[in-house]
Order: structure tokens, then sequence, then C-alpha cells
């Protein structure tokens, strides 16, 4: 895919497989994720975080939440539901994710979860995003 | 040290005044509050008041009178008023002043609200992409703890149903109509599991208390409950708050937890001796986390808790009983304070039809953004 990140720094590709980057404090090792930018950047150093883990919970995002801040390019009309959640990346952090899936009623916390890379229509063009999908 | 009373209690009624500003309702709620104990303004020392989106809470100065007192708009996210309660807590407890009033009021627009991602130090992607809102924050943490502790969507529905009987029985009510099991859990889903109906609104309201020490009480002839405990905390590294795109694997205790914790502390009670609780319940799921967090049960309680209806008026524990924030909305500034409010009613035994038959000690939590609890504990 050509696509641009929709964020610079947000995930990279190593060989096939994403993954996103994160960050540890320098003082305490404390994981975060994304990486911090800015000044606040000195006090990380980047991590490559693992693209495999649980799903540790989930919601449904019923309906089309309000621009600004949501730059989805689809209409109320069409707006379609997602799923959205956190995954927890063993030994690191939890991240919060879109979920991708239309089957809502088979997520179960615990479940195994893989990090893809997403096309995502902003109104001012596509952009290539990230989403946990479930690893089937 | 001295011990502190709330000797008067005003309240304007939450919901949608369209003709009144926050502002207007703020007054409203102190003028009733001196009524309620023939205090005049100009007698009090100081005040403390808290508006989030309606103005500076000063403003009530002029139209009270300026008297030159001591006057500080506090403003604390969601626990705003009960941080301004706190204040005049220890305004009187450290011995400075001895009569004095909070005041909290607030007006919000209608609907959900549209935060800007800088606004929280976060990348704009985090809101192009749609996470964020703060009712998937509240999915999230009640799905979890559902599937943790097994509670049923059909609970949740249970918290509103109680919200919306009590909030009949409340003059100062927004909501004032019963809503049944099956309407509530087949309204519109906003974030699962979470329906239309198992979430309070932004609303409007203003609250005063006016507190007094043992000292002053006794001298104006005046009666009210103690304060036996009244504690702000805010979240630890590992607690799961609103706007988090990530959390730490290791979890720490809740704002709440501490808070709750340092208040039974102060008051040297615990929770089997509270025989009234309000409750922070933004949605179905904050109130029976809360009544955990509070160390009204264990976790998993609830279900039983609520199918038993151990939380309704005449139950075990009756929680929320003017309807919370379920079937009064959240006005921000006033919605600690109208918790406040609520047992001071209990106590003194003059809830009427939501009256808690011989309360004796009640006890109050307001939690919100960014991660911040404030309980108090009263006695008759």
């Amino acid at each position: 895919m050509g696509l641009a990140p929709i964020a610079e720094g947000l995930f990279e590709v190593v060989g096939d497989t994403p993954h996103l980057i994160g960050g540890r404090r320098k003082s305490d090792g404390r994981m975060v994720f994304p990486l911090p930018t800015g000044p606040e950047a000195a006090n990380f150093d980047a991590v490559r975080l693992a693209p495999e883990g649980k799903l540790w919970s989930f919601t449904v995002q019923r309906f089309r939440p309000k621009s600004p801040p949501y730059a989805g390019v689809e209409s109320e009309a069409d707006f379609k539901p997602y799923a959205l959640g956190y995954v927890e990346l063993p030994g690191q952090v939890i991240v919060e994710s879109r979920i991708e899936t239309d089957d809502f009623a088979a997520l179960k916390i615990g479940a195994p979860m893989r990090l893809k890379l997403v096309p995502f229509k902003k109104t001012d063009g596509e952009a290539l995003s990230y989403a946990f999908a479930p690893a089937a | 040290m001295t011990d502190v009373h709330i000797v008067g209690a005003g309240i304007h009624a939450f919901g949608r005044h369209d003709d009144k500003s926050g502002l207007d309702q703020g007054v409203h709620a102190v003028r009733e509050a001196l009524a309620d104990t023939g205090v005049d303004w100009s007698d009090l020392q100081f005040g403390f008041g808290a508006s989030e989106a309606a103005g500076n809470a000063d403003a009530v100065l002029p139209r009270l009178g300026l008297t030159g007192m001591q006057f500080i708009n506090v403003k604390n996210g969601c626990a705003a008023g009960g941080s301004a309660l706190l204040s005049g807590y220890w305004a009187i407890k450290s011995g400075e002043f001895d009569l004095g009033i909070v005041v909290g009021f607030d007006k919000h627009p209608r609907g959900a609200f549209n935060p800007k991602p800088s606004d929280s130090g976060l990348p704009d992607w985090y809101g192009d992409i749609g996470l964020m809102l703060t009712t998937q924050f509240f999915g999230n943490k009640i799905n979890r703890y559902m599937g943790l502790h097994g509670i049923s969507a059909t609970t949740l529905g249970r918290v509103a149903e109680k919200a919306f009987e009590n909030g009949l029985r409340a003059p100062h009510a927004w909501r004032r109509e019963a809503l049944g099991l099956n309407a509530i859990m087949n309204s519109r889903m906003i974030s699962d599991p979470l329906t239309q109906y198992m979430f309070c609104s932004p609303a409007e309201g203003g609250a005063a208390l006016i507190l007094a020490s043992d000292r002053k009480m006794r001298e104006l002839g005046l009666k009210g409950p103690k304060l036996r405990g009244a504690a702000v905390r805010t979240r630890l590294t590992g607690s799961f708050e609103v706007f988090a795109p990530s959390l730490d694997v290791e979890r720490s205790p809740s704002p709440t937890e501490l808070a709750s914790k340092a208040c039974y502390e102060m008051a040297g009670v615990g929770p089997s001796d509270i025989d009234v609780a309000q409750l922070q319940d933004t949605e179905s799921g904050a109130e029976i986390m809360h009544m955990a967090e509070n160390g009204f049960c264990q976790d998993g309680e609830q279900e039983r808790m609520l199918a038993e209806g151990e939380t309704k008026l005449g139950g075990k524990l009756p929680v929320n009983t003017d309807g919370g924030c379920l079937a009064c909305g959240e006005p921000i500034g006033a919605s600690g304070l109208r918790q406040v409010y609520e047992n001071v009613q209990q106590l003194r035994g003059r809830a009427d039809a939501r009256q808690v038959e011989g309360a004796k000690l009640g006890y109050s939590q307001v939690y919100g953004a960014p991660g911040l609890s404030a309980c108090v504990i009263l006695e008759a």
C-alpha cells in the first residue's frame, strides 16, 4: 500500500510484520504508547511493540462520532458501527485500538489479537492507520 | 480541632432551564440555604464556589452582597463541587473561620461534548480515527468488569430502573418518570453494553451548603449533620481513566478506592456502618463498580444485590436515593454538592417520599475526569 501513515512514528513494518512504536521512560522503564513527541521525547527510548496480544476490553461505537475531532469521511447515513478496545501486549503495555471485525458478539476478553495496518478514509484523503484483528 | 457541621442546604432543581443562567441557579441555591438557617449573607466569613461551564463562581457576589468575604473559585474537574466542600471543611477545621458557604452551579450545552485531543495532550490521529469519546471509556471499563466479575446487562438495566424510580420521589430531580427495565434495555445502544438510558446527560442546576463550627452552630441555635470525613484523591500510574491511548500492564487501585479509604479512616467508621449512599453514576456501570470501590461489596456481589433490591429504597443499603446523575443529570460544578444535599435531607429526616428511615450515617462519592474522586461521610 502506498498510503501515507496517519501520523509519523506511530508504526513501522519489519519484514512483513507491522509493529506499533511505543516509548520506554528512561527514568523508570514505564512503557507508553504512542512514543511521545516534542521536548518530552528526550525522556523516552523508542520501543518496537509486540504485534500480537490479548483483548483486554472492548466496546462498540454505535453512532458516528462528532467532527471535529472525528475525521472519517462517512456521513451519519452510511456510518457503520466499529469495535474498539484495549489489547495487552505481554510484558509491555496495553494499547487502545480499533478492533477490525464485523462479528461484535464473538469478541471475548482474553482472545488473541494481531496488529494490521488498515486504510482509513479521512475527509482530506486516505491514510494508513492501525487496528487489531482477531488472530483466528 | 473543632467539628464541622452542615447547618443549611439549598438546591435549584436539576434539568434544563432555558430561562435561567447557571449563575441564576447558583444564587437560587444560596438563597434557599440561607433561608434554611436564618443566617444572613453578611454573616458569612468565607465562600468556596465551583462552576465548570457557567462562568466564574464568584459572580454570585454582586448578586448576594459585596461584603468583603474571602471567596475562592474552585476548578477541579468533575470533583469541583466536592473539592469546594473539602476546602470549606478545612477552613473551619483549621480554626481560621467558623461560618461559611460552599456553592456549585453549572449549565452545559446539550448532548455529548466534542473534546479536542490537544486539550488532553494527545495527538490529532487519536481523534481522527474515532477514539476520542468519553462514552467509549465507560463501555470499555464496565465491559471488562462484567467479564471478570460476572455482572449481566440486566443488572446495568436495574441500576437505571432504580434511578428513575427514585427520581420520581425527588423534587429536585430532572427525569421524574419511571422507566421499565425493558425500555431501558431496549433503548438505543450507545457504547456496548451501555444503552441510552444507562447514561446520564449533561444538565443544569445549583446546590449550596452552609458550614459552621460546633461552637458557632450552638451559638446560632442551629443543628445539622456533622462532617465526619472528607477526602479528595487523584489517579495513580496504572489507573484506567478516560482518553488513554495506553495503559500500564501493572494495574493499581482507583482514585475512588484511595479517597474512600482515606475518608473512612478520617471518620473512624467502615462501609458496614453506612445507612445511605450517593455514588457517582455517570452511567449504570459506574454505580456497579463504585459499590465495590467504596467498600460496600465484593466484586461480583452486585449481581445478586441488584436482583434482590438491596440498593433500592427500603433495601439494606439504599444507593442514589434521589436518582443520582442518571435521574438528575450532571452539571459538573453542582453534582457533588447535590449528593451531599441529598444526604443532608436524609439525615435530617426531610427526604419525604424517599426517606431512609432512621438514617444516621450518609456516604457520598463523586468521581470524574481526569481521574479523581471526592468522598464525604456525614453523621446525623
